[in-house]
C-alpha cells in the first residue's frame, strides 16, 4: 500500500484500459475514479470484506432508494440490508447498474478477437473474464457474479421501457467518489460497455484515488437522503460492534 | 408494451397441476420443450422465481443480460430468459397480464428493515422461501445462487428520469404466463409472502402451475 503521511492518498494509480482490479477498500477510506480520457467504463462489484456472500444488490439498492441509476447521494446496499457504500460526489449523473458487462461472444461478435501474439498486451479480454480473474484471486467465481454497476456508463430508459445507451455520456476529467461504511472487496474491470456501439474496441483507462476520509456523520446526505438509508446505515454500523 | 398473448393449451393435456398456496414454495425442473404455466388464481400475486441450467446451476438467469439482450427493461411476451453463458434458460410464449418485472428482487427480513423499519425484521419474506427450497433440494443450491429474480404479475415501472416504483398490479384473477423451456432448467419459486406494499395488493394469495410436454 502507496502512502501513509497525512493528506497522502493511500493509492494513486491508473488501471489500464482493458485490465482487472481487486482491492479491500476500508471503511474510512473513499475511491475515486477518474475518467481521464472520456467514454470510460468501469464494470464494479462489491463484497463485503471477509463474508462474500453478503454483497453488492442491485434490487435492494434501487428498490430501497426509489431509483433504476445511480449518482451523488446513492447508498450502495448488500442483499443484507447493510449499505457497503456510498456515492459522496459524482460528475456523471448516472451510473448504469442493470444492463451487465461485456462477455467475451459479446466483445468477438462486436470486435473481433485478436491473438496474443498479434496484440501482446492490447490482447482483449471481456469484463467477464477480468471480473472472473479478480474474483478467483479471493476464491470466489461464477457464483459471486452478480448485477455489476457500470460507472460512466449511462443507459436511457424510454417511456415505455425501452433502454437506449447514451454515447459520449462521461466526458473527460470525469470523476465519481465511492465512500465505504464496511470494508469492502471491490472488483473493477475497465472494459466498454456491452452496448457500446463504437465501431473501434476502445477501452478506456481509468485512474483510481484511494483516500482517508471520515465516516458519515448523522447530518452526512446520503445518510439522510431517505428514512430507509438511515435504517440502511444503523444496520452498517450495528454490524461494526 | 407488447401486446399479450393467450394461450389455448388444453388443461386436461397437462403432465401436472400444482396449487401453491399463499406464502409457499415451489421448486422443480422443467424439461427441455416442456411449458409451465404459471397462473394468477386470485389477481395481483408477485410470483418471484429463480432459473437455473439443471446441468450447471451455476449457470443462471442473469437480469441484466435479459434486460440488455431485449433492449427493454421488463420482461412480456417473447422475452428470452437468458442465462450468465447469454442463451436462454426459458422463453415467455404465452402471457396475458403483458408485462412482469426483473429489477425489484426478492423481498427478505434484511430489506424489510430498510424499506419498513424495525416491526417488519420478522415478517414472512421470498428470500427465507428461497433458502427453505434451496436447502430441500439439496445439491450444493444455497445462498450464493440467489441472485437478481423475476417478479412475474409485479409492476415496477422506470421512469425516464431514474426513478422507480412499486406500483399497483396490472395482473387479475386468471391471468398466467407460459414459459417453454429451451434446455432443462431448474425453477425455483417463492409465492410472495409480503405484506408491506401493493406487489399482492396487500393480500398473498395461491398460485396454479401446470406443465405440458414438448411439442
Amino acid at each position: 500500500m502507496a502512502g501513509s503521511g497525512e493528506g497522502e492518498p493511500i493509492l494513486d494509480a491508473v488501471l489500464p484500459a482493458g485490465a482487472g482490479w481487486s482491492h479491500v477498500c476500508r471503511r474510512g477510506s473513499a475511491l475515486t475514479l477518474i475518467d481521464p480520457q472520456g467514454g470510460a467504463s468501469v464494470a464494479a462489484l462489491l463484497y463485503r470484506a471477509g463474508e462474500p456472500l453478503e454483497r453488492y444488490c442491485m434490487p435492494d439498492t434501487l428498490k430501497a432508494q426509489h431509483v433504476s441509476r445511480l449518482t451523488a447521494g446513492v447508498a450502495l446496499y448488500s442483499d443484507m440490508g447493510r449499505v457497503l457504500a456510498s456515492i459522496v460526489s459524482d460528475t456523471c449523473g448516472w451510473h448504469d447498474t442493470i444492463t451487465g458487462h461485456l462477455t467475451t461472444p459479446l466483445l468477438e461478435a462486436r470486435w473481433g478477437a485478436v491473438s496474443y501474439q498479434e496484440a501482446r498486451n492490447e490482447w482483449r479480454c471481456s469484463a467477464r473474464e477480468l471480473l472472473l480473474v479478480e474474483l478467483a484471486k479471493h476464491g470466489l467465481d461464477q457464483r459471486d457474479l452478480v448485477a455489476n454497476i457500470n460507472f460512466f456508463s449511462k443507459v436511457a430508459v424510454g417511456e415505455d421501457g425501452e433502454l437506449s445507451f447514451v454515447v459520449d455520456h462521461s466526458p473527460p476529467g470525469s470523476s465519481v467518489k465511492i465512500r465505504f461504511e464496511l470494508d469492502s472487496l471491490v472488483v473493477l474491470a475497465s472494459a466498454p460497455h456491452p452496448l457500446d456501439p463504437a465501431a473501434q474496441f476502445a477501452p478506456r483507462p481509468v485512474r483510481l484515488l484511494l483516500e482517508a476520509v471520515p465516516a458519515a456523520g448523522e447530518r452526512d446526505p446520503v445518510r439522510t437522503a431517505c428514512p430507509e438509508n438511515e435504517r440502511g446505515f444503523a444496520e452498517s454500523e450495528a454490524a461494526l460492534c | 408494451m407488447l401486446t399479450a398473448a393467450r394461450s389455448e393449451r388444453d388443461a386436461a393435456e397437462a403432465l401436472r397441476v400444482e396449487d401453491v398456496p399463499a406464502g409457499d414454495g415451489w421448486t422443480g425442473v422443467i424439461e427441455t420443450g416442456e411449458i409451465l404455466r404459471i397462473v394468477d388464481l386470485v389477481g395481483n400475486q408477485a410470483v418471484d422465481t429463480l432459473l437455473f441450467d439443471a446441468a450447471d446451476y451455476g449457470n443462471r438467469y442473469s437480469a441484466p443480460d435479459t434486460l440488455r439482450e431485449q433492449a427493454s427493461c421488463y420482461l412480456g411476451p417473447g422475452s428470452r430468459l437468458v442465462a450468465l453463458d447469454g442463451a436462454p434458460l426459458m422463453t415467455i410464449v404465452a402471457d396475458t397480464c403483458g408485462r412482469h418485472d426483473t429489477l425489484g428482487g426478492a423481498c427478505s427480513q434484511e430489506s424489510n428493515v430498510v424499506r419498513y423499519g424495525e416491526h417488519t425484521r420478522h415478517m414472512h419474506a421470498c428470500r427465507n422461501t428461497f433458502l427453505r427450497q434451496a436447502l430441500g433440494w439439496g445439491r450444493g443450491l444455497s445462498k450464493r445462487d440467489l441472485s437478481a429474480n423475476i417478479n412475474f404479475f409485479m409492476n415496477v415501472p422506470l421512469t425516464p428520469d431514474g426513478g422507480l416504483e412499486f406500483a399497483d398490479g396490472i395482473s387479475a384473477a386468471g391471468r398466467h404466463v407460459e414459459l417453454r423451456a429451451d434446455r432443462d432448467t431448474l425453477v425455483l419459486i417463492s409465492n410472495c409472502p409480503q405484506l408491506n406494499n401493493p406487489c399482492n395488493g396487500f393480500d398473498p394469495t395461491p398460485i396454479r402451475l401446470m406443465v405440458w410436454p414438448s411439442g
